[in-house]
């Protein structure tokens, strides 16, 4: 016989529908929860205000990518076809890259041939936004992961199609077996269960 | 007067997104049923000719390679004829997959979500086929990898400042954030795909790529700013890639082509021929798959219309392009057209493409026509067509009537051209019935957000009866007349 340890990872609760878990939402959040979230198939408009969320991040991460970006361009462009590096005194960018400029279509070699330049400047910038937004918002949700606690409950399952859910989680300092199901309950949660982690 | 609570005036409902009340299973059930269930027998009627024809279309390249570029048709003064022809065709179909799933978002047009997966994926697959035709043309296409800025032992670097090198970086980019967009939008579908099967091989490729998704709002809330990013940095990028196709030719000395109208009438022929391949595809899918109460005649219609739209802007830009022409005093300019529309030795070729593109989305005025799915295939397959022709027009037509009469020439396309273009299309309707066989083709978290159940105060707006954005948007367009008690 193997015994397997269990870790508590909190209360879930089951709503039939999306009014029910706003209002849900709120009152959780009017109970000082902090460690908690709300499952459902789509996004819902106006949850965040109603879990008291923050507004994300991912555009401060997205802006630096997209800066990134440009000045990448730029510095690709004018290190390989201009003469600007040498003329501040950094000719040895030039050196790295041992260049031969493509002097054609009569455009001049130094940074006035920037406006040449711009396309790719833009399309970089493009580039590195929206591949920073994507692995931003990885990094911000911790996905991917193979497993969560939460994938145990057969119920669960049921968020991708047409159920609604509340979790709040043991590591709360709210958390208390007693009070948080009597708060599930109150609020209209049904098929309340505990969410066990194997460890 | 008395008003009685029965009659006092009421607003009329939009039309809905999604006919008959479905449920959040129903559409569940609906959508994910395609990948489940067998394929009907059109699937394969279709799917195995598809797979000859990509057959073939590897035939063609690796003939070229074998032989050598010359086997295409083009020759001096006609350098560039189908095959550039072609990459601007196909580039041209994947605009309106980005304009759906971007612009249209940040416009907030809820209907999109029922055709932006569909309409990326066609990007995607646009973008493929669209790549390879340059990258044959090249001549040596071994040495593709020339285009990319990767230090090499000539130590020479590419030309930034040449719009074909824009074009390079510009289409890359477009595949790439395309492919990011697609797949971020797939996520949450390929959860519900995930959470629907039984353990075993397509539970383990699914619940990979649904990354572990678990719909929590505090993922929702950084996914949809994500998405919102990903579409406003789409939309400058999809108004871009088809200017930078057109600076090929408008940065060029060729009369016909240095104009600077050509980046917006290139935007708007490329949303307009993206329509109708949109419409093309997602017509008959509708029908097959039985998802009438998603793609409902409202959203033929809406598109419908933006056909009309750009078809209009694309008949205004050849009527400038005439206008210039003529009033520029320009001699080569106005040769150029004339040549083209009048006494040149393709002017079945402007015909065509004038009576496809202009004339025939016309009908769309007319309501009826736009909710008769026959009349809307009809036109977009003479868009489909005409557009092929515009670039045909504007590419080898252009060269072939050069400056000086010396160097004139004829260009006709030979059986390695025509069936190179006929195996992309084998290409790319395999890679869409793939799509269709292993991934949800309509985005099905994003129909159910736009659900009415899915407002969080439904109730409330039950109770009053009224939609108070509504009234605020049309004061009188949805008051109804009051009902007689």
């Amino acid at each position: 016989m193997s015994t397997t340890l269990k870790r508590v990872h909190g209360y879930l609760a089951e709503f039939d529908n999306v009014q029910d878990l706003y209002h849900a939402a709120e009152h959780v959040r009017d109970a000082g929860y902090n460690r908690w979230d709300v499952h459902s198939p789509f996004p819902i408009h106006g949850m965040d205000k109603a879990m008291g969320n923050p507004r994300s991040n991912l555009p401060k991460l997205v802006f630096c990518g997209g800066i990134t970006g440009t000045t990448v361009a730029f510095i690709l462009q004018t290190v390989t076809q201009t003469n600007f590096w040498s003329s501040l005194g950094l000719g040895f960018l030039q050196e790295i890259v041992e260049t031969y400029p493509t002097v054609v279509q009569a455009k001049p070699t130094d940074i006035w041939t920037l406006p040449a330049f711009f396309p790719v400047m833009f399309e970089l910038t493009i580039l590195f936004s929206a591949f920073t937004t994507l692995f931003g918002l990885l990094a911000l949700m911790g996905l991917p992961r193979w497993n969560h606690p939460l994938f145990a409950s057969k119920r669960f399952a049921k968020f991708s199609d047409d159920s609604f859910f509340v979790c709040i989680e043991a590591r709360d300092p709210k958390f208390s077996q007693d009070g948080t199901k009597a708060l599930l309950e109150k609020i209209g949660g049904k098929n309340i269960e505990l969410v066990e982690d194997e460890i | 007067m008395e008003a009685s609570a029965s009659n006092t005036p009421r607003i009329l409902d939009r039309e809905p997104l999604v006919l008959n009340n479905r449920s959040y299973s129903w559409i569940t059930n609906r959508i994910c049923g395609i990948v489940e269930n067998k394929q009907p027998a059109l699937w394969w009627i279709l799917f195995v000719p598809s797979v000859l024809l990509t057959g073939l279309m590897v035939f063609c390249f690796a003939y070229l390679i074998s032989t050598g570029v010359g086997v295409w048709g083009q020759k001096q003064p006609v350098a560039w004829a189908w095959d550039i022809t072609n990459f601007v065709f196909w580039i041209g179909i994947g605009h309106a997959g980005t304009l759906i799933s971007a612009i249209l978002f940040l416009t907030r047009q809820k209907w999109r979500t029922s055709v932006n997966r569909a309409a990326e994926a066609m990007t995607i697959f646009a973008v493929m086929c669209a790549g390879l035709f340059p990258a044959f043309h090249v001549g040596r296409v071994w040495m593709v990898w020339f285009l990319a800025p990767i230090p090499n032992a000539n130590a020479i670097w590419q030309n930034f400042k040449s719009p074909l090198l824009w074009d390079v970086f510009a289409v890359s980019t477009y595949f790439s954030v395309s492919l990011v967009f697609w797949f971020l939008g797939l996520v949450p579908d390929l959860a519900t795909l995930r959470d629907r099967c039984r353990p075993g091989l397509k539970k383990f490729f699914y619940g990979l790529f649904a990354l572990g998704w678990r719909g929590g709002n505090r993922h929702w809330s950084h996914y949809e700013t994500a998405y919102m990013l990903l579409a406003a940095l789409s939309t400058p990028l999809v108004l871009s890639v088809h200017s930078v196709v057109s600076f090929d030719f408008a940065t060029s000395v060729v009369p016909g082509w240095h104009t600077t109208i050509f980046p917006p009438y290139f935007v708007a022929g490329a949303i307009f021929g993206g329509f109708a391949m949109v419409l093309t595809l997602m017509i008959p899918v509708r029908r097959i798959y039985g998802l009438d109460d998603l793609l409902t005649p409202k959203h033929v219609d809406n598109m419908a219309k933006i056909i009309l739209l750009t078809g209009t802007i694309v008949g205004y830009a050849y009527c400038m392009e005439l206008f210039m022409a003529y009033y520029s005093a320009n001699p080569y300019e106005a040769a150029a057209f004339t040549l083209r529309g009048l006494t040149g030795p393709s002017i079945w070729a402007y015909a065509l493409m004038f009576s496809f593109n202009v004339f025939a989305p016309q009908l769309f005025w007319y309501r009826p026509f736009r909710h008769n799915m026959w009349v809307v295939m009809f036109v977009c397959m003479c868009v489909n067509m005409g557009m092929w022709y515009e670039r045909y027009v504007i590419i080898a037509t252009t060269l072939e009537r050069h400056m000086t009469p010396g160097s004139w020439g004829e260009y006709s396309a030979t059986w390695v051209d025509q069936w190179t273009f006929v195996g992309t299309f084998g290409f790319f309707m395999m890679l869409f019935l793939l799509f269709l066989r292993f991934l949800p083709v309509i985005a099905i978290g994003e129909v159910k957000g736009v659900l009415p159940q899915s407002d969080p105060h439904f109730d409330d707006h039950a109770e009053k009866g009224i939609q108070e954005e509504d009234l605020m948007a049309y004061p009188d367009r949805h008051v109804a007349k009051p009902i007689a008690a």
